[in-house]
């Protein structure tokens, strides 16, 4: 792949702190723009400064009033620079979406210190959407310290956050008590900090106990994941959020978790690239799907097994024929 | 496959209710448009500077304060300045026939009065940016 001038000229000012060119990026990655790909392979040896936050939870937990409260701590206390991506589903019937993560952040929206971007999943599933990585990425670039990547209000097992982050925050609410049942499997386990949010609202203590309860159960002789209360709109508790997240990938800098995790992240997401271009190659480049409404509309089987089995070897002989060709 | 539009729909000004605005954010998501929602009570240049960050194609305004003739042209000039002179500025509210023309020549899109159908904006939206796109694709 070869990087052209535009990409150099768009990646350089990126580096040197232009948000509109990192903006442009953006919709490049977001676009699976191919140009993103060929400028990505130019920078991404400079990647890894900043630090990435996973910031995930039901819906109206206050995922986004915290993320707000969190950016407007680290302004105010070591100036840090501050990257956002706030990501909302998009519908599947119309494929529009509502972004609105963004009202909760309008505190922000003067700070050049702090760039916010809304996503819509645009067909993903897992809390995040296809391109969330390369925007992280985008803002690694444009010298973020730290990135901040709200998912969309989540119910049960979605922990793609998980794989994209250093680090996961799950944040609960009381009336929440419900949604710990349900994630149980999921998320409850895949959290490196829960954040009881609402603290100014009754019944915040109890939701601390059920959340140590749960953890007890499950965690066995695994070392459990601090609860930290906080209230996003009064701000109690903040600064001591703010200050056991960055403890915490100290620490995790310091024993090389962090960089196993960076290695993991970085291989599941070669997985997903290959992933979806294989998708394409047997679907759409192979022909498969016109593959398929032929077998259906014929005599024979409709086992689901006989016709996958069917597609498969289709594929392997044309992927053979093109082999020898 | 043609990439979804993406909008910021705001509400300047400091009057009232953002029933108008998110009416209008949520028929151009069921148009099939990704749209930012930047609340009320924002000003120019935060408008702008989520524009911005957004990198929309297009910014629609819901006006009912009697201040479009100030606040259309000011993020028209915002925007410009910022080299996002190609981001089309639209929107709606109570406005009179004739300022409606005097901000269209000053560069500000089409608007929209209390009557007119959310059908009909999402229609020009889409004619507005496929129109841009192309002129892009073709620069
Ligand atoms: N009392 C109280 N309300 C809060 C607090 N934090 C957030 N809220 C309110 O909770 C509601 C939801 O907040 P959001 O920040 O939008 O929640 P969210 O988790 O981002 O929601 P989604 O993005 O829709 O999943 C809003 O009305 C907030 O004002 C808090 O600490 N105390
Ligand atoms: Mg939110």
């Amino acid at each position: 792949m070869s990087v052209t001038v535009e990409e150099e000229m768009l990646v350089d000012r990126v580096r040197s702190g232009d948000a509109r060119a990192a903006a442009r990026l953006m919709t490049w990655a977001e676009r699976a723009d191919a140009r993103f790909a060929e400028a990505h392979a130019g920078f991404a040896a400079g990647l890894g400064h900043a630090r990435r936050l996973g910031i995930t939870g039901p819906p109206g937990a206050g995922k986004s009033t915290l993320v707000e409260a969190l950016c407007k701590h680290w302004r105010t206390s070591d100036a840090r620079t501050l990257g956002v991506l706030a990501v909302d589903p998009s519908s599947p019937f119309s494929g529009g979406a509502l972004l609105g993560d963004r009202v909760r952040m309008s505190a922000l929206s003067l700070d050049p210190g702090v760039f916010v971007r809304s996503m819509a999943t645009r067909g993903a599933f897992g809390g995040l959407a296809r391109a969330t990585d390369d925007l992280a990425d985008v803002l690694d670039l444009l010298g973020r310290h730290t990135i901040l990547v709200e998912t969309v209000g989540v119910g049960q097992s979605e922990v793609d956050v998980v794989r994209s982050t250093d680090l996961t925050v799950l944040v609960l609410h009381p009336g929440a008590g419900d949604t710990i049942q349900a994630m149980k499997a999921g998320l409850m386990e895949a959290a490196d900090l829960y954040v009881v949010n609402k603290s100014d609202l009754p019944d915040a203590e109890r939701l601390v106990h059920e959340i140590a309860d749960a953890l007890d159960l499950r965690r066995g002789d695994r070392e459990r994941p601090p609860v930290v209360t906080v209230s996003a709109v009064t701000g109690a508790g903040l600064p001591q959020l703010a200050q056991t997240l960055d403890r915490l990938l100290d620490v995790r800098t310091a024993d090389g978790r962090l960089a196993r995790r960076r290695t993991e992240n970085l291989a599941s997401r070669v997985r997903r690239l290959v992933d979806a271009e294989l998708r394409r190659e047997a679907w759409e480049r192979a022909g498969l799907e016109g593959e398929l409404v032929r077998r259906m509309a014929g005599p024979g089987t409709l086992s689901v097994y006989a016709l996958a089995a069917g597609l498969l070897a289709a594929f392997r002989a044309r992927a053979a024929e093109r082999g020898d060709a | 496959m043609q990439p979804p539009i993406r909008v910021l729909v705001a509400k300047p000004g400091l009057d009232g209710h953002d029933r108008g605005a998110k009416v209008v954010a949520a028929a151009l998501r069921d148009a099939g448009m990704e749209v930012v929602y930047g609340g009320l009570h924002a000003t120019p240049e935060a408008i702008v500077e989520m524009a911005l960050q957004e990198d929309v194609e297009v910014v629609g305004l819901s006006i009912l304060s009697g201040a479009h003739m100030t606040l259309f042209p000011k993020v028209r000039r915002l925007l410009d300045e910022a080299g996002a002179d190609d981001v089309l500025l639209t929107g709606g509210g109570i406005i009179p026939k004739a300022d409606m023309d005097a901000l269209a020549r000053s560069g500000v899109g089409r608007l929209f009065g209390p009557g007119a159908s959310l059908d009909e904006l999402a229609t020009y939206i889409r004619g507005e940016v496929e129109r841009r796109r192309s002129a892009a694709r073709s620069a």
